[in-house]
């Protein structure tokens, strides 16, 4: 059957804005080539992970203690939100009381909708001092894993409740009929068939946090070292170009551009894991 | 018939542009321009009075570039600039230039007002800061850890602390590294034990606003907006406006204007301390 004249308009269309999104991807990771690229040419690549420390005005440009500063700081808000945020949608569809049910989703929305720089804020003035008590100076690696976890809280609850929501009703009916109990509906039937969309809203979650900024340099503190435990202060990437940038010239300029890159790959490599795995399942 | 109206709109969006484009282009011509260029502490406050500047006199652009106080030094020698910034005095070999201040920059060391340290020397800082101290008790205060705050690479007032102190920031152990002078102030507050530094400008309007931070004396000067104004606190700089020759037309002007009290709002709005005049 051949398209009609509005389908292929549609579909020229539709081509155009492919096109344009991914056009814009490439550019991006073109223009960061180009941005890094001065520092690049008199700089070798292994310096960026054999130097001594990041004193870019000193020409030291140690990244690494950055990268796994972001893994960390992600892998355990990732950690932290997963199973706190799939027991929050859990119990918002299948234990609590409509009412109650609608006013906690509504809440948690609003948890979703507060601005990043807010939570940073709160973490800075009442959550970083709270944990300096325990163990000082405060701003650390713990403090910036639980803000990020407050943070991606709300995504992950809210996209496995979607995802658990568009399980079939004849699914839940038939479990029901088989006189399943309420625990064994939800191991048994519904998790199992929602997992790629679970899978997706931890994902969607982990990217948040990975490029989380300002709430990040807040309360993490940004010194740049390989950290030891989680109360060391530690610095991500992100954090270190929001943190540089407005005075960096030259290769000190450049460096940052350098560790936007470090993050893109990062990303990249992330992006490209989750594609593998989450192939390898849906087709068991 | 729809596809006909989208296409008009967007064909009258690209001849709004393009015309825009052309005559920005052509205006452009009748301007005249004003080209500063050096220190990035002095930039965003040239580039303030800048704009006020071109508000009074609209035949005029004033253009910003930011390099570093040596790059406006040397712009200005070579004629580049018509006005260098530099945020420090001039040196003996660059005596062949003239320098006109607009403003004073002052920094001033923070400690939280629970401590009960009320002062420390010169050594006692450059140790705290380079980690051979680390307990407030060594040097008269609580027994606990002293957390070091420190600025993020690149700042201004981190050169001018480093300087002041003969450091290199490779020697200095920081617990935390901060980016602006609140997030400086909100780390200080938050945590007893820690000690920063920011501009006297803003550590002082934070404090008279009730924020939990003491100011310390340095060499035995209370540090405040006063004393960075006439000029006895010691860590402090100028903020100058460099010309090669005496200035002449709108370049002279507008030295004239920034040196006016007309920009103190603007002055005070960047923290920095306007000159006695």
């Amino acid at each position: 059957m051949s398209l009609s004249r509005a389908d292929r308009q549609l579909v020229a269309l539709l081509r155009g804005y492919a096109l344009l999104a991914a056009a814009i991807v490439l550019l991006i990771l073109l223009f960061l080539v180009k941005e890094s690229w001065p520092i690049l040419q008199h700089v070798a690549l292994t310096r960026f992970i054999t130097d001594t420390s990041w004193h870019p005005v000193q020409s030291l440009y140690q990244l690494t203690p950055m990268l796994s500063a972001t893994l960390y700081s992600t892998l355990g808000a990732v950690l932290l939100a997963t199973p706190l945020g799939i027991g929050s949608a859990l119990f918002s569809r299948y234990y609590a009381p409509s009412f109650l049910a609608m006013v906690y989703r509504r809440l948690i929305e609003l948890l979703a909708g507060i601005p990043s720089v807010v939570y940073g804020f709160w973490g800075l003035t009442t959550l970083a001092p709270l944990i300096g008590r325990l163990h000082p100076p405060g701003v650390s690696l713990l403090t910036g894993i639980l803000i990020l976890t407050l943070m991606i809280l709300p995504t992950v609850a809210l996209t496995v409740d979607a995802a658990l929501s568009a399980v079939p009703i004849a699914y839940v009916r038939g479990a029901a009929a088989l006189g399943l109990s309420r625990w064994g509906l939800i191991s048994g039937v519904t998790m199992p068939a929602a997992r790629s969309g679970i899978a997706a809203g931890i994902l969607l979650a982990a990217g948040r946090a990975i490029g989380e900024t300002m709430a990040v340099l807040m309360v993490a503190g940004n010194v740049v070292e390989q950290p030891h435990s989680l109360f060391d202060s530690v610095r991500t990437l992100t954090a270190n170009i929001a943190l540089e940038m407005a005075y960096a010239t030259g290769d000190h300029r450049a460096a940052l551009f350098v560790s936007g890159l470090a993050l893109m790959s990062m990303v990249l490599v992330l992006v490209g894991l989750a594609e593998f795995f989450t192939k390898e399942r849906r087709y068991v | 018939m729809k596809n006909l109206g989208v296409i008009f709109v967007v064909l009258l969006l690209v001849i709004g542009a393009v015309s825009g484009f052309l005559k920005s282009r052509t205006d452009g011509t009748k301007f005249e321009k004003l080209v500063l260029t050096g220190s990035s502490t002095v930039a965003p406050l040239a580039a303030e009075i800048g704009k006020r500047f071109e508000s009074l006199h609209s035949n005029v652009r004033v253009d910003v570039q930011t390099g570093g106080s040596s790059r406006g030094v040397s712009d200005a020698r070579a004629g580049l600039a018509d006005i260098g910034m530099a945020s420090r005095v001039l040196k003996d070999d660059e005596k062949d230039l003239l320098s006109f201040t607009i403003a004073l920059d002052g920094i001033s060391v923070i400690l939280n007002k629970a401590n009960p340290v009320e002062s420390l020397n010169k050594q006692q800082i450059i140790d705290i800061y380079t980690g051979k101290i680390v307990n407030w008790k060594d040097v008269g205060g609580n027994d606990a850890p002293i957390t070091v705050v420190n600025k993020a690479e690149g700042r201004s007032t981190l050169e001018l602390f480093l300087h002041y102190f003969g450091l290199k920031n490779t020697d200095v152990k920081p617990q935390v590294v901060i980016g602006d002078n609140q997030q400086g102030i909100k780390t200080v507050v938050g945590n007893p034990d820690a000690i920063g530094y920011v501009s006297v400008g803003t550590a002082e309007y934070e404090a008279s606003q009730g924020a939990a931070i003491k100011l310390l004396p340095l060499e035995g000067i209370a540090a405040s907006v006063e004393n960075v104004r006439n000029r006895s606190f010691p860590l402090s700089r100028p903020l100058n406006l460099v010309t090669h020759a005496e200035p002449t037309g709108i370049a002279k002007t507008f030295i004239e204007f920034a040196s006016s009290p007309q920009v103190n709002d603007l002055i005070e709005a960047q923290y920095f301390v306007p000159v006695p005049r």
